[in-house]
């Protein structure tokens, strides 16, 4: 009886039948597209994108040159030259991310003892030439002000859980 | 008055039958460009896809932008290449693809030339569409394209066989191979319905025939990387494509004659019956290449071993059986046409 079943389901294309009626549902279905250049998808408060050097509310860099985040980086992308500045305090002459080298896995973040460098939530940072992706502390300290106001949003949901 | 006689016997005709051709083949070109629109939207909707929508409003300039972008692209022709031949090979396949166009009725007597032999000549079209495959994949010299193309010719060969068994038991029911002819002998009732066995087997054969999943294997993307276009670039690429969807519509217009009805309204009441032929037989072509669209998204690949087993030993048994009984049955209650 089974090959007799067999012989009348194949003959009568029943599975071809079944496999067309489940694509064609799919058309009627609601579309899972993100248009996204318009549409984009939520990120989470801990993503991590692309770097920015954050400044104190007094317009104070936070960074104190103690070079943590250069000696953690597995990739070694992080370069730091400092000299005490004129009233005394600690201060980079130099930090450089190389964006090719970085592998954004936020251990220069998580290094930081004031919160200096930090991973934030941009992600559209492509550019035409390999040379826009070495960054220097004067780009870096740029994006801190232009994503201040994300970036301590993220820091402030994510703080119950340091 | 000499000069007014070869005007009118010679030059007249000529410019007609151009202008007819020209009708024919500029709207058809514009079809074939929308049909891949139209196709990338039926995909994207089974993926739960949006599909082409940045191209102007809703992605409808998509086609041209391809164009475009095809036609500013290199044409190389590899250095082992012959290169006559090379260039040859699109040209033949997008022709065949546009010539079979002549005999196919839009509607009564809007036919470019209403052959007597009209369902021949369009056999021996499609079956002459392996040439332009096997010289672009013999002329490429490179063995991917040699392959796909050796798959391609045993493949429409193979299927060849039953789409002409598929086209015998049509000829059966209508007793002439005027393809007007055999759309009014639908009128009481389309051919699918007491021939649907040969209405599936030609579809699937057509499939084969146009190299669409599930018998893409000429192409086979996964390990030919494109077959027999492989060393094809810009407009030559451009040329295969077309020739393709040119077949892929004459293919679905063929099956909306022999099977659908051609110009003919579903039903025989006053509302249908005022709607021009031509809308009923390009709603029924679009029909039949949603048809091919709907199958390619939904079926993976055949083996090659499978394509030959459906095409040898299952469709060609089944169609020649079928014209043992269609031929009976049309003898036995004499239904043979007069």
């Amino acid at each position: 009886m089974p090959a007799i079943e067999q012989t009348v389901r194949s003959l009568l294309l029943t599975e071809l039948a079944v496999g067309l009626g489940v694509t064609f549902k799919q058309i009627f279905k609601r579309k899972a597209t993100l248009n996204y250049p318009y549409e984009k998808g939520m990120l989470s408060p801990r993503f991590r994108g692309e770097h920015a050097l954050r400044r104190y509310p007094n317009g104070e860099e936070r960074c104190i040159a103690c070079k943590l985040c250069e000696a953690i980086c597995p990739a070694q992308a992080i370069t730091i030259e400092a000299e005490p500045r004129e009233d005394g305090s600690r201060r980079t002459t130099r930090y450089d991310i190389d964006m090719v080298k970085c592998i954004y896995c936020g251990f220069c973040q998580e290094a930081c003892p004031v919160d200096a460098i930090v991973e934030g939530p941009n992600f559209e940072f492509a550019a035409e030439t390999r040379e826009e992706l070495l960054y220097n502390k004067e780009k870096l300290l740029d994006n801190g002000d232009r994503w201040e106001r994300e970036i301590a949003a993220n820091l402030s949901a994510e703080a119950p859980y340091r | 008055m000499a000069e007014a006689g070869v005007w009118s016997t010679y030059f007249y005709p000529l410019f007609l039958t151009i202008g007819y051709i020209l009708a024919i083949v500029v709207p058809l070109m514009l079809v074939l460009a929308f049909i891949t629109y139209f196709e990338r939207k039926v995909w994207a909707a089974i993926q739960l896809r949006k599909g082409p929508n940045v191209v102007g409003p809703f992605g409808l300039l998509q086609p041209v932008a391809d164009g475009i972008k095809c036609l500013f692209k290199e044409t190389i022709v590899p250095a082992g290449a012959n290169r006559m031949l090379f260039v040859l090979a699109p040209m033949v396949t997008f022709s065949l693809g546009l010539i079979g166009w002549a005999v196919i009725p839009f509607d009564e007597h809007l036919v470019l030339a209403d052959l007597n032999v009209g369902l021949l000549y369009l056999f021996a079209v499609s079956s002459l569409g392996v040439y332009g495959i096997i010289i672009a994949g013999w002329a490429s010299n490179s063995k991917y394209a040699f392959l796909g193309a050796l798959r391609s010719a045993a493949q429409m060969v193979s299927y060849e066989v039953s789409i002409g068994f598929v086209l015998v038991t049509v000829l059966l029911c209508v007793g002439s191979l005027n393809l007007n002819a055999i759309v009014e002998a639908q009128r009481g009732l389309w051919f699918f319905i007491p021939l649907f066995p040969m209405f599936v087997i030609y579809f699937v054969s057509a499939l084969a025939e146009t190299n669409r999943t599930p018998f893409d294997l000429p192409e086979a993307e996964g390990e030919l990387v494109a077959g027999y276009q492989v060393e094809y670039s810009s407009m030559t690429w451009l040329l295969f494509m077309m020739g393709e969807y040119a077949n892929i519509v004459l293919l679905s217009g063929l099956s909306v004659i022999l099977f659908l009805g051609g110009w003919l309204p579903p039903f025989h009441v006053e509302p249908l019956m005022a709607v021009p032929g031509v809308v009923w037989f390009l709603l029924k072509t679009a029909v039949v290449v949603f048809f091919f669209t709907w199958t390619r998204a939904t079926l993976p690949r055949y083996r090659y071993d499978q394509l030959m087993r459906l095409g040898w030993k299952v469709f060609l048994p089944a169609s020649l059986a079928m014209v043992v009984i269609v031929a009976g049955a049309l003898h036995a209650f004499d239904w043979l046409p007069r």
